[in-house]
């Protein structure tokens, strides 16, 4: 077939109806405190590895809401656990406890 | 002879003031042109932050209305500004002659079908704040049919050029908190989503109540305004918004859709306005006599203001300038 060179975009429109509330329950249910989350960006301001890679724990958890998981599990891989985020969170949010949360709720497939 | 003070609008605030001014031994005279007393509080069910019942605070105000004049269903026809004070006549034929007036005629909710995008009045699923709390009185309404897909718009004709009101209506937000709150606790399935664009709960326990909608009540605030609503097949709406924090176009199907009024000058005040050449500022509320120290004098000797009348106020706000305006009345007739 004679390639034209067009092609169409995938859509980056969040869909909440294809919100995955399984998956999002059970992470809730070991982690409630996700829910507190203000998106302030505290946790990326302080983030050491996100002035070299692309970590940020704010995104990560507005992904997750709006059904991006693999995005999410995107955004925490250059995480180092290094709990900065935790010592300044407004919402005084385990972020270390729920990075790791997030990580062990969405690789399993 | 008792001096006479007239009070313009029987809501909180007109009560509150009556009722001071009373203990102050002035003739006080009350005009209310609905058939109750008690203004948009008697329509509500419970009040923020801390989810009080409307009807106590009600049943206080109402509860010292002894010895007051009080004409419901009454409006005014005319006011005469003579040397020292107010000639007004009233829609039922009688003339007062009063040596102080205060306005208190409050505000009236922003007309939501005025936002045709929101579909309020074309989509059946589509309501208004004041419904919803007119629905947790009653429990009745045939448009809340056990809903499991819930969203709320934040500054519905506050904040918006486009709805000629650029100010913010102050206690939206809070309102929304709390009914996003009350109706998940009756609906505890449902999902329920906030649209705002930033929200403010500036007052004390309103921060609480933010956070307890957030991890009691697992609403979901999405920061951004709702650009327009329709309707699919099954007549449920479909909610398209923008999620600033991500930056993408978000899409939602809802099966209710509650619309934060915002507060626009009362038609009652305007009426006065007219009447007596009163000032209002930009945002059509009457304008006082300075922005700080000053709040409830108007420019017009032995005139005043209370409450909503000169700008969006909570409910506490209101009461305490009732309160206030009662002093400045006192002291005004004792000069």
């Amino acid at each position: 077939m004679i390639e034209f060179g067009f092609g169409i975009s995938p859509s980056s429109r969040i869909n909440l109806d294809d919100f995955d509330k399984e998956k999002w329950n059970k992470l809730v249910q070991i982690e409630p405190e996700i829910l507190q989350c203000i998106s302030c960006g505290s946790c990326c301001a302080s983030c050491s590895g996100g002035v070299f890679q692309n970590v940020s724990l704010r995104s990560a958890i507005l992904n997750i809401r709006n059904g991006k998981t693999d995005s999410a599990m995107e955004l925490l891989k250059g995480c180092m656990l290094c709990g900065k985020c935790t010592m300044v969170c407004p919402r005084n949010i385990n972020t270390r406890n729920l990075i790791l949360s997030i990580y062990k709720t969405y690789s399993e497939k | 002879m008792k001096k006479n003070v007239l009070i313009i609008g029987g809501g909180p605030s007109g009560l509150e003031a009556a009722t001071i001014l009373k203990k102050f031994n002035y003739n006080v005279i009350l005009v209310e042109r609905s058939s109750i007393l008690g203004g948009h509080l008697a329509k509500w069910d419970r009040l923020f932050p801390y989810m009080e019942p409307a009807k106590e605070t009600l049943d206080v105000l109402l509860s010292n209305i002894d010895g007051i004049t009080i004409f419901k269903d009454t409006e005014v026809n005319s006011i005469n500004l003579l040397d020292k004070s107010y000639n007004v006549i009233l829609s039922n034929g009688i003339t007062i002659l009063a040596d102080a007036l205060l306005i208190t005629t409050g505000f009236d909710l922003f007309q939501a079908e005025k936002k045709e995008e929101y579909g309020y009045g074309i989509y059946e699923k589509v309501i208004t704040s004041a419904e919803l709390e007119e629905y947790f009185k009653t429990l009745n309404n045939n448009k809340i049919d056990n809903p499991k897909k819930i969203g709320f718009v934040h500054c519905v004709g506050s904040r918006d050029e486009k709805a000629a009101n650029r100010a913010c209506s102050k206690v939206c937000c809070a309102t929304a908190v709390k009914q996003a709150c009350e109706i998940k606790e009756k609906y505890p399935d449902a999902d329920v989503y906030c649209f705002y664009m930033d929200l403010r709960m500036f007052g004390r326990g309103y921060e609480d109540l933010y956070l307890k909608a957030q991890k009691d009540y697992a609403i979901r605030f999405i920061r951004g305004r709702v650009s327009e609503v329709s309707e699919d097949i099954n007549k449920s709406l479909v909610i398209k918004a923008e999620d600033t924090l991500s930056s993408k176009p978000i899409r939602v199907t809802l099966d209710l859709l509650v619309l934060m009024s915002g507060m626009r000058p009362s038609s009652g005040g305007e009426k006065i306005k007219k009447m007596l050449n009163l000032m209002t500022e930009d945002d059509g509320f009457f304008s006082t006599k300075d922005s700080i120290y000053s709040l409830q004098h108007s420019k017009l000797a032995g005139l005043f203001y209370a409450g909503a009348a000169t700008g969006p106020k909570t409910l506490p706000d209101s009461l305490h300038e009732a309160r206030s305006a009662a002093i400045q009345i006192h002291n005004y007739l004792n000069n």
